[in-house]
Order: C-alpha cells, then structure tokens, then sequence
C-alpha cells in the first residue's frame, strides 16, 4: 500500500516537473522542512530561509515534523515538495528514515541541503549546512574544566539531555561535553557510555524548561552535591537554573548550547555560565543560496576544509572567560544571536 | 349450558398463602463469597486501591533507596506531579461525565502565556493578568463544553480537533518564544507566588502543592454535597434518566468543561510558580499524563463513578514511579512501562468492578 502510494507519487512528481518546466524559468521553487513549528531555533531558521529567498526571489514553501525523531510528517513533506518540482529541498531531519526518499528527490535532479543535522547515509544529501555540534559540547565542557580548575577532579556533573533516543545532536553535544571536561567517552555513538564515577546521571529534559526543572530535581535527589550542569539547549538551562534556585544552590555551574536571545540574556544575567553559539540563521541563508546557485549555474556547494559538511561556525559565549579556551562576551553574543 | 360449579374457592387460595414467600421484593445480595464483599467495598470506597499502591509503593522504593522516604524526597514528589494533579481534577470532572478532555494541557499552556506575556510584555499588573488568562482558559473550556453539548460531537473527537485548534494558537500567540525568568521575577513576581515554598522543619514545600490538596478538597466537597456535583455523576451515570428526572443535561455538560477550563487556569498560575518562566514548549506530556492519573485513581472511563481524592492519588502514584525508579538508577523506559502497566491493571480492575453479579 505505502509502496504503491510512493509510485504514485513519484508518478505525480514526474508529470508535475514536466508540466511545471516553464514557471520554473521564472521562478526557482525550493522547500524547507524543519523538525517542528515549536521550538525557537527552527521557527527562527524558517524566518531566514523566508527572507533569504524572498530577496533572491525564489519561492519557499515551509513544512514541518512533529516531534524528535518522528519521520513520518517530514517523508510526506518531501513527496509534496518533489510533487511539487523544486529544484532544492533544505531538510533538518528528525531520524535517518527520511534518507530514501531523498535519495529518490537527489535522482530527480533535486540538490538536497541537511540543515544542523547530518544522515548517517553520505547519498541522502548533497551537503551538510551545520554546526559542529561536538565541537560546541567541547567548548563547554573545557570552559567548565577551566572554570572548577583544580577542583575538577572531584566534580559532580549532571547531564540534560533531550531523551534516551541517542538522537545526533543529543549524543554530539552530550559527549562533546565530556571529553571536553576530560571524561574518557568509549563509545561516541551512543549517550552515557562513559565509566567515570563524577557523572551522577544523565536525565530527560524534553528540551525546555519544565523537563529541565524536572531533571534537576532528580539529579539533586541522588546527589545533592552536585556542581556543574550540563544543558542540551538553553529553555532546559533555564529551568536547571529554577530548580537550583529552589533547592537553594549556588555556585552551580550551568553550561549549555544553543545562542539564542533569551540563553546569552541569561549568561549575561548570570544564569547560564557559558553558552555555544550557533547560527541557524547562516544556515538557513547559505542554504537558499546554494539553491540559487544551483539553479543558475548547476554547481553544487562544498565541504568546510577537513570537515565532511560546511561548517556554520560556533562560538563559546561567557563573561568568565578561561585562559586557553576561545570565547566572545555575551554583549558580542547579544549582536549575533538568533531571537 | 351451565358453567360447572368452581372447583375451589378463593379462600382455597388464601389458605396456601401462609406458605408463600413473606419477603418484601428485594434485589438479589451479593455477598455471598469473600470475593462479592471485596468488590462491594471497593464499589463503595474506590480510592481504597490507590491509597494502598501508594502506600506499598512508597515502602518498596523506600527499601530500594535510603533516600526515597525522607520529608524532602515525599514533599519533592508533590511539587512535582503539582500540575499534573490539579490538571487531573479537571480531567475528573470531565470523565464523570463519560467524556474526555485531550485538549487540557493546550489550554494550561496557552492560560501560562497570556499570562506571561500580558504581565511581562503589556504591562497588565500580575493579579489582572492572572485573572484575564483564567478567563481565557475558562473560555476555551466553554467551547470544548458547547461542541461537546450543543453539537453533539464525540468528546474524544472535539477536544482532538480542539487541541490543534489552541495548539496553532499557542505558538501563534507565542510566536515561540519563552518568557524569561528573570523578566517574570522584576516585572510580575506575583506570577510566581505559588512555586515560593515555606520551611517545615528541614523541608521546603511549594505554595503550589498545598493549593493542590486544598483544590482537592474544593472539588470533593462540590462533587459530593453540592446539587451540580449530583448532576455532574448523574450525567455521566445515565444521560437519559438524568434528563428524565428533570437536570438540564446540556447545561450542566457544557458547564463541566467550561469548569476543567477554569482549574486549567489555575494550574497554569501554579506552573509559572513552578517552572519559573513560560515556554509554549513546556507541559507537553501533561494532557495524558492526567488521563493515566485519572485512570490510575479509580475513576471509570465510562463516567459516574470515580473521585477526585483518587485522581490526586493516582497522580502522586506516578510521581513516585517516576522519582524511585530513577532514584535506583531504572532507565526512563522502564518507568513509561511501570505506567502503563498499571494503567493496564487500573483498567481491568474497573471493569471488574463493573460486571453485574455472578
């Protein structure tokens, strides 16, 4: 039954390329599917993407998934948008089980853009447009290291993750935090593979506030010693913050990724101790652009040199900083942050 | 023709009368077995089964951890399944009636919102705030009740058509963004009033929780001895014999959900106090996770029989699941199966309960 609607589909797709060929002389037709409509860092991604084609003057449609992890929305988004006939799709996806279908869009003459989140398949998609997302976990948890210094050896640290899916972004993060503290990871695939006694746990945040309040407690109810928080985004900063607050805990140190807003007015309030930075918005931008291009001329965009993806580029934001670890104050993160 | 002349007499049948059954008509006892007797007790005294897995789960987690049966651990239990139980008593109210509310944790959500956003952003001192996001949630629970009784939709079907409906609104309004907690706190520290706790020996316990239990006690009360609580369980019992007997069924419906609407806006006061800020992100899991509190303290799906106390139960039993499997380090996976399992198990014993006599 799904593989004949698929056929069908892909049949829908052909004819609507043929038959849509002169308008795309006029004008150039892309898709952007995020994960969701709700969290801040992809509706702020769609603004971009929005804008970013409104001046090049190509014509976006925006779909979405649901939740984490959840392909369904994002393959029929994509069967709509072949039907469609774009000539770029910028996907974020939610699991690996979107890669056929972008297979089948790539073999339709459509260049395919991963946004933040690469697949696993290196076939599923023309480029990565991403932040380096181990790379944001190691910032912090060697400014956290920096920071405790001496007392590092004796840390407790918990770890906020978004669930137990080892979802990409989650397990990056999560143990690019841990060998940036030093904390030996034998398996980076997976999350919580790590032996070392001075982890307590890692606990589901859910990503936002109330999930990290949530975690926080529970966290404090094993080990109320606790003195770095590791956050996977900054709404679960926040509500880590609320929750120390209550438990009447100082000197906690909150670490987190993500640069929007609301998180750097928070490092600067003092809430959050340091912050990765990444910036949705180029990769929304460089995104559109490449479609551009693409249309025009053919050529497709390349790797950041060493990397298997382009790199959108991360920064450690703090007013701490820590000799040996390279960081921007939170007034410089306030000018480049995301809404 | 003469008719024979009769055969017997009427004091004939008279005198084999003294033989007869001298009982009144009465319905048939079932208290025959020692089975029959539990179940009459537990027909008559549903929070008794939740009551007891709270107490036996608490004294198993207690062994599995030195941690779990001290003051702060228990009053941290309550703080957290705070929401999840005054979002359950409205769920209650809703499913005495036979129906079902999927739209209750939109509407929280949305009430902590306007709430935030008119306090914070437009300036509206807290309290009005706080009054105009009730009114809201009032609202949305008014067009829940009105689709629900009016139009005579299938609950299940209006309130999921309804929580996309405010969902959409949500991050409309939103425009996803949170509320800091920091904003809160200099702008409108009223709002957070209710997550502030006081100090009982060495334990803190939040405002929030004891406005739980006291709202508990509200809803009993208003359920067992007022005319509207009668009408809520005779609705739900019989919509036709409550009809027949002269209670404005549509009325008293519509004014059910229009009531969850406004616990929900209450709850969404007490969630600000609890998580600090305000995220249309926030209480995803809310919706259900009040449906298995409800299912878990006793109250029949099939509506007229159930009770708040069991529904504030049933929350404060997942909330120990919650916390003492993670306590002896049990992977969250494990505790969504403990849920569901004793979801399971609420069910079947409910429809036990049901069954006629034999």
């Amino acid at each position: 039954m799904t593989k004949f609607k698929t056929t069908a589909l892909m049949g829908a797709a052909a004819i609507a390329l043929m038959s849509s060929a002169p308008a795309m002389a006029a004008g150039v037709k892309a898709c952007l599917i995020t994960k969701n409509n709700s969290n801040p860092f992809f509706v702020k991604m769609k603004e971009g993407a929005e804008k970013g084609a409104k001046a090049a003057g190509i014509d976006l449609k925006a779909y979405a998934g649901i939740t984490d992890g959840d392909a369904g929305p994002q393959i029929k988004a994509i069967e709509n948008c072949m039907a469609a006939g774009v000539k770029g799709i910028l996907i974020t996806p939610s699991n690996d089980s979107v890669g056929p279908d972008l297979k089948k869009a790539r073999a339709a003459g459509i260049l395919v853009i991963a946004l933040d989140t690469p697949l696993a398949d290196k076939d599923a998609q023309d480029m990565t447009f991403a932040t380096d997302n181990l790379e944001a976990g190691k910032l912090i948890g060697a400014w956290a290291k920096g920071k405790l210094g001496d007392k590092a050896k004796d840390a407790r640290i918990g770890m906020l993750d978004i669930n137990k899916d080892n979802i990409s972004v989650d397990v990056a993060r999560d143990t690019g935090f841990l060998m940036g503290f030093g904390i030996k990871v034998p398996d980076p695939k997976v999350l919580a593979s790590e032996k070392d006694p001075r982890v307590i746990g890692h606990e589901t945040s859910n990503a936002n506030e109330e999930g990290g309040v949530k975690a926080v407690e529970n966290l404090l109810a094993k080990d109320p010693n606790m003195n770095v928080v590791y956050t996977i985004n900054e709404p679960a900063a926040a509500g880590a913050y609320q929750a120390l607050k209550k438990a009447g805990k100082k000197d906690v140190l909150i670490v987190s990724v993500d640069g929007g807003c609301p998180g750097v007015k928070n490092v600067a309030a003092g809430v959050i101790g340091a912050t990765s930075q990444q910036y949705p918005l180029l990769m929304a931008s460089k995104g559109i652009e490449a479609i551009a291009t693409y249309a025009k001329t053919g050529q497709k965009p390349k790797a950041s040199a060493g990397l298997t993806f382009f790199n959108t580029g991360v920064n450690l934001v703090t007013d701490h900083p820590v000799p040996g670890v390279p960081s921007i104050d939170s007034k410089k993160g306030l000018e480049l942050c995301w809404g | 023709m003469t008719d024979p002349a009769p055969t017997k007499t009427i004091s004939d049948f008279e005198a084999t009368l003294g033989q007869a059954d001298r009982k009144v008509a009465s319905f048939e006892r079932d208290d025959k077995t020692p089975m029959h007797i539990l179940r009459n007790v537990l027909r008559s005294y549903p929070t008794t089964i939740p009551l007891l897995v709270l107490i036996l789960s608490m004294l198993v987690f207690g062994m599995l951890s030195d941690r779990f049966l001290t003051s702060p651990t228990i009053s941290l239990i309550l703080q957290q399944v705070t929401v999840t139980g005054i979002v359950a008593i409205a769920q209650t109210i809703i499913i005495l009636t036979g129906g079902i509310d999927l739209s209750v944790g939109a509407i929280l959500v949305l009430g902590t919102l306007v709430m935030g956003r008119l306090a914070v952003y437009s300036g509206v001192p807290a309290p009005l705030a706080i009054l105009i996001g009730m009114g809201v949630t009032t609202l949305m629970g008014l067009i829940n009740g009105l689709l629900v009784a009016r139009i005579k939709l299938p609950p299940f079907i209006a309130t999921l058509g309804t929580l996309s409906v405010f969902t959409a609104i949500k991050l409309w309004y939103s425009h996803s963004e949170s509320v800091r907690g920091s904003d809160i706190e200099a702008k409108a520290s009223f709002l957070l009033w209710l997550g502030n706790s006081f100090k009982m020996g060495n334990t803190s316990v939040m405002y929030g929780g004891i406005s739980l239990l006291l709202l508990a006690a509200v809803f009993w009360y208003i359920l067992q001895h007022t005319a509207w609580g009668r009408h809520v369980h005779a609705v739900g019992d019989d919509p036709d014999a409550a009809m027949l007997s002269g209670i404005r069924t549509e009325r008293t419906l519509a004014s059910v959900y229009a009531v969850a609407g406004l616990v929900c806006g209450f709850g969404a006061w007490v969630a600000i106090g609890r998580v600090g800020s305000v995220s249309p992100i926030s209480f995803d899991t809310v919706n259900l996770d009040s449906i298995t509190a409800v299912v878990i303290g006793g109250t029949s799906l099939f509506g007229g029989r159930g009770s708040i106390v069991g529904s504030v139960l049933g929350a404060m039993i997942v909330g120990v699941f919650n916390l003492g499997l993670s306590l002896a380090g049990v992977d969250d996976y494990w505790q969504m199966f403990a849920v569901g399992s004793l979801v399971i198990i609420a069910v079947a014993l409910d429809q036990w309960l049901r069954r006629a006599t034999k």
